[in-house]
């Protein structure tokens, strides 16, 4: 349980960095608050700043929306014992991370400049997926519990 | 658990505040030609000043955003080269087209003040003015003062500059320009068009990108 609050509480972090990033994009606020590199304005206004046609922020919005609900979802006590919803965490997370790490490489390699809401958000989404892989590798390994055991009992 | 949401909310109203804040904080006045919504659109006719010979083969368009670090790094690294080996041989004509974007304070003034100093003979002075000196594109302070400074280097007679920037004479042009910049889908600054097509690359292009570029379309003429 602790570690889908862990998740949880992450991923609402995660959302409202990504928020800022979104309501900058269209153009709320003025200059963004980056420190004196400047490096959000170079990444914000790169073409590499809108995916399909929307800021990439706003995939990051959605993103961090649907991890906090299924973690939040995950909490009901009906819900703590399924490993359905540490598998969906755990796919959620993963998809971000894969994101993120493109995000990232565009960064280093072809933009040439680091946005620190940008390292700031791949460090939640990185830790989000830490924490969702472990709980569920723990789950996995975790033996059946003899209420639900099956078959011929010695 | 009541605790654990307890926490959510707080953290939630916390995060929400900061947001607001962050974005409140980025507001404040504006010079006049920066600031308000954008003017209403009439077209004078004008597409953008070019460097280069009207009969080369090809034609460069790049959409520009004055307060883009990009677009600066663009213009003080990469255009010297451009220069010297397609513009100054008469192989590529390169026109300039304002595309100031939203999340930019003064992206608008810029271009105001490089069309006031145009109007006088000195845009591209100006232009090298404003890439070169491109600090005032990240404090977020009225860059109104150092504009003058900056229109007095490039060797602009401030009383018609002021006048020109008061009356905000070039500000439906500026925005003519940007939503062209629209129609042609130009989606972040700088976005570069070849003869009318659009070129999409995988990075900040360089020199030798566009040697490239402007050697196959010469090649394909012929």
């Amino acid at each position: 349980m602790r570690h889908r609050q862990a998740i949880a509480l992450l991923a609402l972090v995660g959302l409202f960095v990504a928020l800022y990033l979104w309501l900058h994009a269209l153009g709320f606020g003025g200059a963004i608050k980056c420190g004196a590199a400047g490096g959000c304005e170079t990444v914000q206004t790169s073409q590499w700043a809108v995916f399909l046609g929307l800021p990439v922020a706003f995939y990051g919005v959605v993103g961090y929306l649907a991890v906090l609900v299924v973690a939040l979802a995950s909490l009901r006590p009906a819900a703590l014992a399924e490993r359905r919803w540490s598998v969906m965490l755990a796919a959620l997370a993963s998809v971000g991370l894969l994101f993120t790490i493109y995000l990232t490489s565009l960064e280093l390699f072809v933009i040439h400049a680091i946005c620190r809401w940008c390292v700031g958000s791949a460090v939640i989404i990185a830790a989000i997926w830490v924490v969702a892989v472990a709980t569920l590798r723990r789950e996995l390994l975790r033996p059946t519990s003899p209420e639900t055991r099956t078959g011929p009992v010695a | 658990m009541n605790r654990f949401y307890a926490i959510v909310a707080v953290l939630a109203a916390v995060l929400g505040l900061a947001v607001f804040a962050l974005l409140r904080t980025g507001g404040g006045t504006a010079p006049a030609a920066a600031a308000g919504p954008p003017p209403t659109v009439t077209d004078d006719g004008f597409r953008g000043y070019t460097l280069g010979q009207g009969s080369a083969p090809v034609e460069i368009a790049e959409y520009v955003d004055f307060e883009c670090p990009v677009c600066a790094s663009f213009a003080t690294i990469q255009m010297p080269t451009i220069k010297d080996q397609l513009i100054n041989t008469g192989r590529v004509r390169w026109r300039f087209r304002d595309y100031p974007l939203p999340i930019h304070k003064y992206s608008r003034f810029a271009a105001h003040a490089a069309q006031c100093a145009g109007a006088q003979g000195h845009y591209f002075d100006m232009q090298d003015q404003l890439f070169s000196h491109h600090q005032w594109a990240q404090t977020g302070k009225d860059p109104s003062d150092l504009f003058r400074n900056l229109a007095q280097a490039a060797g602009v007679d401030l009383k018609a500059y002021d006048t020109c920037m008061q009356a905000g004479r070039y500000a439906q042009r500026i925005e003519y320009s940007r939503q062209e910049g629209d129609s042609l889908r130009v989606d972040g600054t700088p976005t570069f068009f070849a003869n009318g097509t659009k070129l999409n690359f995988r990075r900040l292009p360089g020199s030798d990108d566009f040697k490239v570029i402007v050697d196959s379309i010469i090649a394909h003429r012929h």
